[in-house]
């Protein structure tokens, strides 16, 4: 393996230099981005920055063309068998859900820990059902997809990344396909997470998530990192002229 | 009454005759369901020289009537190794029915939204246990009602091996008509036992079909 020195202190993800073209469009170029353990990090930034394409880099969803990319000190490589690997240890969340419809909330969450990591039946149902309890949907354990609302499937799917004991959770967009009033239960379990010291990279459009539970917001333009700190410096302060422009059009809505 | 005396006397070459086209028409799909996943396969592969091969099977077999098909590979074979009618037919039928299988595969496939499959990959599953466990069962379900008519289509196309001489059910009429000189009678009997084995077919994919949709219906609960 590709194992570099693997401390606490080292970032659980490290990507250096990341270009990503698709076709003759750069998307992403030369990006430079460390995630500490533990930390919550949000992407933000005008459509079509590359954020959502950036975050599919770290599981290698879309393959980089330049750069590296390390995740736990693994280098990442896209051979089969070690990309199950890695993935097995991050956990992602998509804006479409993506639930298996033709299984039930229960089996969403136990197929992966049965097929992936080998879990029986009973050690995958008992564990899916605590994590059910644990975004509040215990009583839908029996519940197919279509039977849901998209708050409660958003919800499932974070239960069925959290079955794998992922060491880091990327989400991508969310709350973009919620209703409105179905966008404040799925945020709460992502506060509740962040709380509880797991590592996390969000694309997100909630900039009150991004206020309150981030501890670094980054801001993709054009291909690059225009800008990265502190929510509150980045969302109030922003040192970049690419940073005041984005603001001003979050205001204008 | 004349019709029900020749019914009757006619009923134990039927029921035999019902047995060879149900053989010949099972063996025929089995084999085209296999050479059918094969050329899906091939088809949304990655290779592309395969691709165009498989779209050109896919083409070849479309683009041309099944009783030509029939023929030439009855005679074709015939200048290689003697097959017996029943084999020549069956694969005949299989070849003719596996072209439409592929599509139907590959468009059950091509209906499972990509999201599903990232989600799949992105737990760590490999792209084989990704296939076993949400592609195909999605695809499956989508394709269950387009291969149940395909099937009922083969039931009743199997009737043109008649034309090779082989004593199905068609051919069994065809008997029963020229020795009673009543065809109206035979071609009537013999679209009852047609009609017989589709409804039987339709009633069991639509049985399948109702216990695999399961996901789709409101909770009962």
């Amino acid at each position: 393996m590709d194992q570099t020195a693997d401390t606490p202190d080292t970032p659980l993800v490290r990507m250096s230099g990341i270009v990503k073209r698709f076709g003759s469009t750069t998307v992403l170029d030369g990006i430079d981005l460390d995630v500490a353990r533990g930390e919550v990090v949000t992407l933000i930034g005008p459509s079509g920055a590359g954020k959502s394409t950036l975050l599919r880099c770290i599981n290698g969803l879309e393959r980089i063309d330049e750069g590296s990319i390390e995740v736990g000190g693994d280098l990442l490589r896209y051979d089969e068998s070690h990309l199950n690997d890695i993935r097995a240890r991050i956990g992602m969340v998509f804006q479409a859900f993506n639930l298996f419809p033709h299984m039930t909330a229960a089996e969403n969450i136990a197929v992966a820990q049965r097929e992936v990591l080998g879990r029986s039946r009973g050690e995958a149902l008992e564990r899916s059902r605590q994590l059910l309890d644990r975004v509040g949907l215990a009583h839908k354990e029996r519940a197919y997809p279509d039977n849901l609302s998209g708050g409660q499937q958003q919800r499932v799917a974070i239960a069925r990344a959290l079955a794998m004991d992922p060491a880091l959770m990327l989400f991508d967009e969310p709350t973009s396909a919620l209703d409105p009033e179905l966008v404040g239960e799925v945020l709460q379990v992502m506060r509740d997470l962040a709380q509880e010291g797991m590592t996390m990279v969000a694309v997100t459009h909630e900039m009150r998530f991004a206020r309150e539970a981030a501890d670094r917001v980054v801001l993709l333009a054009d291909g690059g990192i225009a800008e990265q700190g502190p929510p509150q410096q980045v969302l109030e302060r922003p040192g970049s002229e690419r940073g005041r422009s984005f603001l001003r059009e979050l205001d204008q809505h | 009454m004349r019709f029900v005396e020749l019914l009757v006397e006619y009923a134990p070459f039927f029921l035999e005759a019902t047995w060879v086209t149900l053989s010949l028409t099972a063996v025929s799909l089995a084999m085209a369901m296999v050479a059918g996943a094969g050329v899906a396969a091939l088809a949304m592969g990655r290779i592309r020289p395969l691709r165009w091969l498989a779209t050109a099977y896919v083409g070849l077999v479309r683009g041309t009537p099944l009783i030509t098909q029939i023929f030439i590979i009855y005679f074709g074979l015939a200048y290689v190794v003697t097959l017996p009618a029943f084999w020549a037919g069956a694969i005949a039928l299989a070849f003719h029915n596996s072209a439409y299988i592929a599509e139907i595969i590959r468009s059950g496939f091509l209906s499972v939204p990509t999201g599903l499959t990232e989600a799949a990959r992105s737990l760590g599953m490999s792209r084989l246990k990704a296939l076993r466990r949400v592609q195909a069962p999605l695809a499956l379900r989508t394709m269950l009602p387009v291969l149940g008519n395909q099937y009922i289509i083969a039931v009743k196309d199997s009737s043109l091996v008649a034309f090779i001489g082989m004593t199905e059910l068609f051919r069994t009429s065809q008997n029963m008509a020229a020795s009673t000189y009543q065809p109206l009678i035979a071609y009537t009997v013999v679209a009852l036992f047609y009609l017989a084995i589709v409804l039987v077919l339709t009633v069991v994919v639509n049985g399948l079909e109702h216990r695999l949709s399961r996901h789709r219906r409101p909770a009962t609960a």
